[in-house]
């Protein structure tokens, strides 16, 4: 009984690999077969993949998803994404684990760059966050406060109404401590729940305790069917956030892939992309997601 | 490379000071596991013996039916948890989704197939000749199980104890019930796995420590009852 366990076991193994590499060589071919109008074959090659270091936001949102299947079409450099907190991905680069970065913490990434961790830094686009909140609003927060974040987060605070926070560090989080910062409020106490979550799993948790939170707009559309919340506030200067792009420095980590790095940096940055960026999400939620600001 | 040392000097310093959010996060742990364990035991154990010394048709395919279910993965459980216990779901009443009675819920659907799973297995193989010496004694059915629970109850013990390792060692579950609430739902394994992906790594590496420190202790224990019996 055991030895034949070991066979199968031994068999689904030679089956498995011989498998994925039944797999992979068709697709190589189809990739050259592609790319035949010449010179980009070994340019393919040389290029192969970077590793793209960002937030859980551009991820969960679907833009990636959108975007990065036309860059490796057009460029053949494969793409592999990190969706992580804007902390870890800042860190990621100053490890050289990946090759570039699309973050939004604007003072952090400036500081990044001068440190000589990144080659340089562009804006992207830009994308605004929102107070989200129950449906019936029991603080009345949009019908005083339509547009002033600072103003409804003072009531909130003042009423100590539940507000969950990522707490996770993330871009959005230090976004949030920033606007109660301004409001020169220090949240803390029962209602100000830390959830150290992504904003997916912040934004069910704000449902289920018919709190706050601020979210970022695209996250809560894809998401509003399966929560019983209302955007409260939205539109206030305070709220907006900018996205930007950094290739990884390859003095400080040598197996960073530059050139390739740069090419993602250039085409996100163009004008036609721009324009991508900002058709996406009209069609589904009638309106675009991120605003395209690339100089 | 740096960081890595770091992490180290700062989780030993965060150990030697009882750090008082590290307290938190490991007291919780613990009470939600332990809870768990314990309720998981007294549902399973006397079932788990019950089928484990009854003879009926299709004992095999039921045999194999709970050992799959032992190695259930945790983020089903904790999926299935969550749907039921979500706001439109059919316990929605209850507020009871990213909460600690959450959590220890999920975990005890988690570790009830393993313990008995371990405990049927044992039973099955062990229990006859105890079943038998019962029989001639004239016990009925709950006499005999009860006997059996008493002269395996080393090996339980252990079936136990493994219970609680996987229970506290767990994160899908938890963190999908629970969301990892500061101060709240906030344990171990989902402090562990955030610190990752916020990439800071001292109290991670604290609490691995820990968490390894829990395991070593409980099974230092179980063993040492082990030898003495």
């Amino acid at each position: 009984m055991k030895k034949i366990s070991i066979l199968l076991l031994i068999f689904l193994l030679i089956f498995t690999t011989a498998c994925t590499k039944n797999v992979e060589t068709p697709t190589n071919t189809g990739q050259v077969e592609e790319t035949q109008d010449e010179t980009s074959q070994e340019q393919v090659e040389a290029k192969g993949s970077i590793i793209l270091s960002t937030t859980t936001s551009t991820q969960d949102s679907g833009l990636l998803d959108f975007l990065l299947p036309i860059f490796t079409e057009e460029t053949g450099i494969e793409v592999k994404t990190i969706a992580v907190g804007t902390g870890k991905a800042l860190q990621m680069g100053r490890d050289g684990e990946a090759d570039v970065l699309l973050v939004h913490s604007k003072a952090d990434e400036i500081k990044f760059v001068e440190e000589g961790y990144g080659t340089e830094r562009r804006d992207v686009m830009y994308n605004d966050y929102i107070l989200v909140g129950p449906k019936d609003d029991p603080l009345n927060l949009k019908t005083d406060y339509p547009n002033n974040i600072l103003e409804g987060l003072k009531r909130i605070a003042e009423k100590e109404a539940v507000f969950v926070s990522r707490g996770d560090d993330s871009g959005t989080h230090k976004k949030e401590l920033s606007i109660w910062k301004t409001a020169n409020i220090e949240p803390s106490g029962a209602w100000y729940l830390e959830a150290g979550a992504g904003m997916g799993d912040v934004l069910k948790i704000t449902s289920e305790k018919q709190g706050y939170t601020i979210s970022d707009r695209g996250t809560y559309l894809s998401m509003r069917d399966v929560l019983d919340l209302e955007i409260i506030i939205e539109g206030d200067e305070n709220l907006f956030n900018q996205y930007g792009v950094i290739p990884v420095n390859p003095e400080k980590n040598p197996h960073v892939n530059i050139d390739a790095a740069i090419e993602f940096m250039n085409w996100i940055t163009s004008d036609r992309v721009q324009d991508l960026i900002k058709e996406f999400g009209v069609e589904e939620y009638g309106q675009p997601l991120f605003i395209p600001n690339a100089k | 490379m740096n960081y890595i040392l770091e992490g180290f000097k700062e989780a030993i310093r965060l150990l030697i000071s009882l750090d008082k959010e590290v307290l938190s996060i490991v007291s919780l742990s613990i009470i939600v596991s332990t809870s768990a364990t314990i309720f998981a035991s007294i549902i399973s154990i006397p079932l788990a013996v019950y089928f484990g010394i009854k003879k009926f048709k299709a004992k095999r395919l039921f045999s194999r039916i709970t050992y799959t279910f032992m190695s259930i993965p945790s983020v089903i459980v904790g999926l299935v948890v969550a749907i039921i216990l979500s706001r439109k779901g059919p316990f929605g009443h209850l507020n009871l989704l990213y909460t600690k009675n959450a959590m220890i819920i999920a975990q005890t659907l988690l570790v009830i197939p393993l313990v008995f799973g371990l405990t049927y297995g044992l039973t099955k193989s062990r229990g006859d000749v105890i079943e038998r010496i019962a029989f001639t004694l004239g016990a009925n059915k709950w006499d005999t199980i009860v006997l059996i629970i008493r002269e395996l109850k080393v090996d339980i013990l252990v079936n136990i104890a493994t219970a609680f390792s996987r229970a506290i060692s767990e994160v899908g579950a938890v963190m999908i019930v629970g969301g990892n609430i500061k101060g709240y739902t906030r344990v171990m394994t989902t402090t562990i796995s955030m610190m990752n992906s916020m990439g800071d790594y001292p109290m991670a590496i604290a609490l691995g420590i820990i968490l390894l420190l829990i395991s070593f202790i409980i099974h230092s224990l179980i063993y040492s009852y082990n030898r003495e019996d």
